[in-house]
């Protein structure tokens, strides 16, 4: 990265490029409703400290419009979706008649479970994501059915989780029974796949910072997940996101739920240690 | 054994009437990233090729690299090196090369290979997300990659 970045100083200070795209990441601060500040740059986790100095926030790589609806949640079209799922969250569902707040108590009191996840389920024996926490729950606790992986109720209430926990700290643990899926996730993340033979990391690691064609390259965070897009105007939800990424590299994709994702979703998420969660977040 | 070598030719030459002598992907020849032979043997077209570079679902060559020559392209990337000069910086042969398979030069290139159709993992059909199919072919077809080059050759500083 750090020779790349420095040819094309290089480049750049010597005047041979055609034009010179305005491309960093902004020095700006991310403050909820005037009251809440975000973590959106700061040192990189030990575990990915031989790749990055710093993890920022793809909010920092964002336009100004884009990073004024984040701050103010009457502007930021994420939390009409978090509204309703708040309505969910307080209904009854299944043969057990239980809402999720019958057991959990407020939504608000929910602040501790976005941070951690995914995490390794004990009974389960395997690394649980949220949506397969919600599902579980929903099926064994509720008696209610699975909603479907990257649905609508599932990415709502996604985002009613990850709301409030905003300004809370990322910290997936990555040892433990977790490290083997964990090591599986970085072995993804560095695969080059599809006929374009792209890794995650030939973009979000090597090249963030840089314009690919109108796209304005981040570090491919997931804190900020689900993030309502501009371009599709709905939240969208990590999986979804992965799908889109290895789409793009002309590559067959794997499925939204599926092991591959999990254990991606796992190493990206560590790789954002020590931000702050920051969903429904406002992209492009 | 005369009767072998006649239909030998006699194919050889049918086959270049029917403009078929093109090398395949498989069977192109590299020299330290580099590849003299023209994969058509029909001259590059440089305007068809700077219609590649610029093109977003041809070449689009320019969403890493940026090109003075095509400054009506909007949204030039920056990842890779701006093609200015690379007419000078090199020979026809070595962009054959590079736009064909840049990491036979430089083995950890982030460039897609251009001219070539196996040793992928997971290969897709095109940008559908579903697997490869029989109609998986090459980025770019053997004429291309020879206008891209025949453009490529034009860019002096």
């Amino acid at each position: 990265m750090t020779n790349l970045r420095g040819a094309l100083s290089a480049l750049i200070i010597a005047g041979t490029m055609a034009s010179v795209a305005v491309a960093d990441p902004v020095d700006d601060s991310l403050i909820i409703n005037g009251e809440t500040t975000l973590v959106t740059r700061t040192k990189a986790p030990a575990h990915v400290s031989d790749a990055l100095d710093e993890v920022m926030s793809g909010w920092l790589f964002r336009g100004t419009e884009t990073r004024a609806m984040q701050a103010d949640d009457f502007d930021n079209p994420g939390m009409i979706f978090v509204e309703q799922a708040e309505d969910v969250w307080n209904t009854a569902d299944g043969s057990e008649g239980k809402s999720c707040a019958d057991c959990h108590g407020a939504s608000s009191d929910m602040s501790e479970v976005r941070p951690t996840f995914p995490k390794w389920n004990d009974a389960a024996e395997e690394v649980f994501t949220l949506e397969m926490q919600v599902n579980d729950c929903r099926e064994n606790r509720m008696g209610a059915e699975k909603w479907k992986y990257n649905g609508g109720e599932m990415v709502n209430m996604t985002a009613l989780l990850a709301s409030v926990s905003r300004g809370n700290t990322v910290n997936v643990a990555i040892d433990g029974p977790a490290q083997a899926t964990w090591e599986q996730g970085k072995e993804l993340y560095y695969t080059r796949t599809g006929q374009l033979e792209l890794s995650c990391a030939n973009c979000h690691e090597d090249s963030y910072g840089l314009m690919i064609r109108a796209d304005h390259l981040s570090q491919g965070q997931i804190n900020g997940f689900p993030t309502y897009r501009l371009k599709n105007t709905k939240l969208n939800s990590i999986h979804d996101r992965f799908k889109g990424c290895i789409r793009d590299t002309r590559a067959e994709t794997y499925s939204p739920g599926s092991p591959e994702f999990v254990a991606l979703e796992l190493y990206v998420a560590s790789r954002g240690n020590g931000l702050s969660v920051e969903g429904p977040s406002v992209r492009n | 054994m005369r009767i072998s070598i006649l239909t030998t030719i006699a194919a050889a030459v049918s086959a270049t009437a029917l403009g078929a002598a093109e090398i395949a992907p498989t069977a192109v020849s590299f020299e330290d990233g580099a590849v003299s032979q023209s994969l058509t043997g029909v001259a590059g077209d440089p305007a068809n090729g700077s219609e590649i570079v610029g093109d977003k679902k041809q070449g689009n060559c320019v969403a890493c690299h940026q090109v003075s020559d095509l400054a009506d392209v909007p949204f030039q990337g920056e990842i890779g090196p701006a093609l200015d000069g690379a007419g000078d910086r090199w020979s026809e042969a070595e962009l054959r090369g590079i736009v064909a398979n840049a990491k036979i030069m430089f083995e950890d290139s982030m460039m897609p290979s251009f001219y070539k159709t196996e040793g992928f993992i997971r290969p897709g059909n095109a940008y559908t997300g579903k697997a490869a199919d029989d109609t998986f072919g090459p980025l770019l077809s053997a004429q291309q990659i020879e206008d891209v080059v025949a453009y490529l050759s034009t860019l002096k500083e």
